[in-house]
């Protein structure tokens, strides 16, 4: 494979050597449509020379099509990737642009403007070193500017670059740049930024984005590029304390057992001691083991696999942590947290929250206060919507690892995943930790679940019954309640509109309202069946989610679905209470069925076709199911 | 090994690889049946190098998947068994018998039917057949505009369409691998290397190339200002048309009546990477199906193309 190497004009091994030496700039642009964003980096990538011959081509192409330049080429189009973007004329989400100086490399996060802003400009943010925040040296500081400062301060990021451009629009003014100069810093400095840079540009005409420009003699600053290739990256993830997340247990042989994961703080060595957290086991580094033979250390950005000298159990998700210096531990945790779905955050709701390498269920309590963040003021909020963000307690379902976001990025940042869909609806910065979970602890209870059940002589259960109001739900549960007693079987009924005049009286109809009359009923629930009842709950109870939340509160096998089905119509012109007439004359907010969704189960254990089965062959179906899955004896199995 | 360092002075290739192992474990950890879709390209060979050491000292834990057009060039198919013989390696490979069945090829066809019918739907196919929760791809972002927009982990519906307005934030290091079922994800642990970090990183690493990325005397023919090379007999040429043997490499690889090659002088690794840099033309100007229509590669994707 090796030939000789072909005499040329560039000294090969002098530039690979050069190239490896070379570190690693990610950085992100932030600005609307209007400022010349798009604009700016286009032309970083023109000026640098960095364009081919077959992209210039195509954009010469493009900017006759589409350019909005006139006859000049429109560099804003080298950035623009999707068509649909293209035609929309604006971006929609996040794309990554590569480039390479003589010294250094970059990767630059393109965020758009619009709607979808704040998901897309915390994503790029996530993992860029510095931002270029791009003003209209016409219009100055702008609400924006500060929204995008706030997020880049959120985010932490503690370099900022202000490319104060279309400088060429007023005549190159000094005075206009020296008072935008001088109100950002300002702001700037509140937010905690600690290093600004402001330039004077014009990305149109390429002036100080690639040296000095002669319009701007008065200016002594760098130009944007030098200022890029100065900047300093991330070395404080190396000099905090080691933070190891393990990712994968490799045992190829019963001889070697290592723990693989990325160095995520501090630099690792044989010999180090740690401390294996949330479980708390110490050992000592015993190998850096890689594919290049051991090494002698290992630093945050390179993945290997470290052995223990102690046999101890390390799973997935767990944080090798400096000794001297361990992580925090809680299941409690004060948050930022940014919304990213359509669907608003449903305090109470349970979520998946992923945090280095290990995933936990996650509950969110109500926001402590949404940021209004073109203002920086707090408000009260019951929920967060698509792009806002507020500061939330969470509660964890088990203890986790981390830092503070401030203290480190990987250990502090999380995502949260929608259960059902699966997407990321939501990101979130750890605060601290709450010291409440750590003392707060369970009562041991000697006479338990399974004594309760050995004297009741059945076990206990939840029969959920689910369905429009209407459809049938409280008359089956009154029948099953009956039946159920006959038999000497230890039962209680749990009624929506009962437990809404009490336990639930605070609640009111509105999506989190509902989510949180579910949640105490499922509390409920799990004390009743912890006290070896039946429970029979006939609640409309419209999303999956919650119905799922207090399925997992149960033990297996204990939660029993049943879905009450009658089609809207017959269940409206049931309409025992009459509310259906007053929902529909819109004297009734909320309601389900009329302006509020019903999602009915996708695998219930039993259902019931209200339109066909009489109440009373309902509730002894419900009474044969509790027999074969043994809940009552007598079942065949 | 090159020079290498430790510490705190990593480079941007050791960056990179760091990056790319981290995400190899990651899709593999919040996966039930992953595999590695291997084209035997340059890109392909990187990736199953980074993924050899990921396991280390532990054996790959998934197989290669070689979606076969049987249009691909013979040192390529050469190269593919080399790679399937090493030892830790297994190597699937899948044909489309529909495509076989109606003879699909490029030259009747067109590379549009050609491709959309062998690649993309004998991929789906293999997918399902075997029943992949995750595959793993060697795209980059650098390599074409709709890709700088592509997740690292990116979400498939059960059709294998890619839907670019349903793409899901992707944070810090933190990857959302959870699919519902049916759907699947494709991972590409080469996101933010560019062509140039591919070809240092094979220099670094001394890693195995297909030869035809190298300067050589090949039977080339010139259509529509494109070189094709006359790999085997079934190329159909038209009327008076002679192959003429010209010193030509390819910097990609596909199938060879699709594939343009450039005359090149450069006849090893450091000549390659040399006329890299003096180049002026992009890496996929040699990939004839990007050229059918604008944003073609887009609307590839959406229907389940890689």
């Amino acid at each position: 494979m090796a030939g000789a190497l072909v005499a040329g004009s560039l000294d090969i091994d002098r530039y690979l050597a050069e190239h490896e030496s070379k570190s690693t700039l990610r950085f992100i642009t932030c600005g609307s449509v209007d400022d010349g964003k798009s604009t700016l980096i286009g032309r970083l990538l023109y000026e640098s020379q960095l364009l081919l011959d077959d992209q210039l081509a195509a954009l010469e192409a493009d900017s006759k099509r589409v350019g909005t330049q006139g006859e000049e080429l429109d560099f804003a189009l080298l950035v623009d990737g999707l068509q649909a973007e293209r035609e929309q004329g604006i971006t929609i989400d996040v794309a990554y642009r590569y480039f390479t100086t003589d010294r250094r490399q970059f990767i630059v996060a393109d965020t758009p403007g619009h709607e979808q802003y704040t998901r897309n400009m915390v994503t790029g943010a996530s993992t860029a070193d510095l931002a270029v925040i791009l003003v209209d040296a016409r219009k100055g500081v702008l609400v924006q500017t500060r929204r995008h400062s706030y997020v880049v301060a959120l985010m932490g990021i503690s370099q900022v670059v202000l490319a104060v451009n279309k400088l060429d629009l007023v005549d190159y003014d000094e005075s206009a740049f020296r008072a935008i100069e001088d109100e950002y810093r300002s702001f700037a400095a509140a937010l905690g930024i600690k290093r600004v840079t402001c330039i004077p540009v014009s990305a149109l005409r390429g002036d100080n984005l690639l040296g000095p420009s002669p319009n701007t003699p008065w200016y002594d600053g760098p130009d944007l590029m030098r200022c890029l290739e100065d900047a300093p990256v991330g070395s404080d993830a190396a000099a905090g304390p080691l933070r190891f997340p393990v990712q994968w247990v490799n045992r190829p042989s019963s001889d070697f057992r290592g723990f693989s994961g990325a160095v995520a703080g501090g630099v690792v060595r044989p010999g180090d001691r740690v401390v294996v957290l949330p479980v708390g086991t110490a050992s000592t580094v015993e190998r850096i083991v890689s594919a290049d033979g051991d090494l002698p250390e290992a630093a945050p950005g390179q993945s290997v696999t470290l052995t223990l000298s102690d046999e101890i159990d390390v799973s997935r998700g767990d944080v090798i942590c400096a000794t001297d210096q361990p992580a925090s531990v809680s299941d409690q945790v004060e948050a930022h947290i940014v919304w990213m779905h359509e669907q608003p955050m449903l305090p109470g709701r349970r979520y998946l929250l992923k945090l280095g390498t290990r995933t936990v269920n996650a509950t969110l309590a109500r926001p402590k206060y949404r940021l209004n963040v073109n203002t920086l003021e707090h408000a009260a909020a019951t929920t967060l919507a698509l792009n806002e963000i507020g500061v939330c307690n969470l509660s964890l379902d088990r203890e986790v690892a981390f830092d503070p976001y401030g203290a480190n990025r990987d250990l502090g940042g999380f995502i949260l995943i929608d259960r059902l869909t699966n997407e990321t609806v939501g990101a979130g910065m750890v605060n601290f930790g709450l010291r409440r979970a750590q003392n707060l602890h369970w009562q041991d209870v000697e006479v338990d679940a399974a004594a309760h059940t050995a004297l009741k002589g059945h076990r206990p259960a939840v029969i959920w019954l689910t369905g429009l109001s209407g459809a049938g739900k409280s008359t089956i549960a009154n029948v099953l309640e009956r039946k159920l007693h006959a038999d000497g079987v230890h039962t209680f009924l749990l009624d929506g509109d009962n437990v809404r005049h009490g336990l639930n009286r605070d609640l009111g109809f509105t999506d989190a309202d509902r989510v949180e009359n579910i949640r105490r009923v499922g509390e409920v629930c799990r004390l009743m069946a912890q006290a070896g009842l039946v429970v029979i709950a006939a609640f409309i109870s419209p999303f999956r989610a919650e119905r799922r939340m207090v399925r997992d509160l149960l033990d297996r096998g204990t939660f029993c679905e049943v879905f009450v089905d009658a089609p809207l119509e017959v269940a409206a012109s049931r309409d025992p209470k009459g509310l259906y007439a007053k929902a529909r004359q819109g004297q009734l907010q909320h309601f389900t069925g009329v302006d509020s969704p019903y999602e009915p189960p996708s695998d219930p254990e039993l259902h019931v076709d209200t339109t066909v089965t009489t109440p009373d062959a309902a509730a002894d179906q419900v009474i044969r199911h509790l027999r074969e899955t043994g809940v009552l004896p007598g079942g065949s199995g | 090994m090159g020079t290498r360092t430790y510490g705190v002075n990593l480079t941007h290739l050791d960056r990179l690889e760091g990056e790319a192992i981290h995400i190899l474990r990651e899709a593999v950890a919040e996966s039930e049946n992953p595999v590695m879709l291997y084209s035997i390209g340059k890109d392909s060979s990187v990736m199953l190098h980074l993924a050899k050491k990921a396991f280390f000292p532990g054996p790959l834990p998934f197989p290669l998947l070689h979606v076969d057009t049987t249009w691909k060039f013979r040192e390529m198919y050469a190269f593919r068994e080399e790679v399937a013989a090493q030892p830790g390696v297994e190597l699937l490979v899948h044909q489309n018998p529909d495509a076989a069945e109606a003879g699909i090829n490029p030259f009747t066809h067109g590379s549009s039917v050609h491709t959309t019918v062998w690649k993309t739907e004998g991929l789906k196919q293999a997918l399902d057949k075997h029943g992949f929760d995750l595959a793993f791809g060697g795209a980059r972002r650098d390599e074409e505009k709709s890709r700088a927009k592509e997740r690292v982990f990116s979400i498939r519906s059960e059709q294998h369409r890619w839907d670019p307005k349903r793409q899901r934030p992707e944070l810090w290091r933190l990857y959302n691998a959870r699919t519902q079922t049916g759907e699947s994800v494709r991972v590409f642990p080469l996101s933010n290397s560019t062509e140039l970090d591919v070809w240092l990183y094979i220099h670094r690493e001394r890693i195995p190339v297909v030869p035809l990325y190298f300067a050589k005397e090949r039977p080339v023919v010139e259509r529509d200002g494109t070189l094709i090379m006359v790999d085997d007999e079934r190329m159909p040429l038209h009327d008076g048309e002679v192959p003429r043997v010209r010193r030509v490499r390819f910097r990609t690889l596909g199938c060879y009546p699709l594939t343009g090659a450039i005359e090149s002088t450069a006849d090893s690794l450091l000549a390659v990477i040399e006329e890299m840099l003096l180049s002026t033309t992009s890496e996929r100007q040699g990939r004839v199906i990007d050229f059918d229509e604008a944003g073609s590669m887009e609307k590839k994707k959406q229907e389940g193309y890689f």
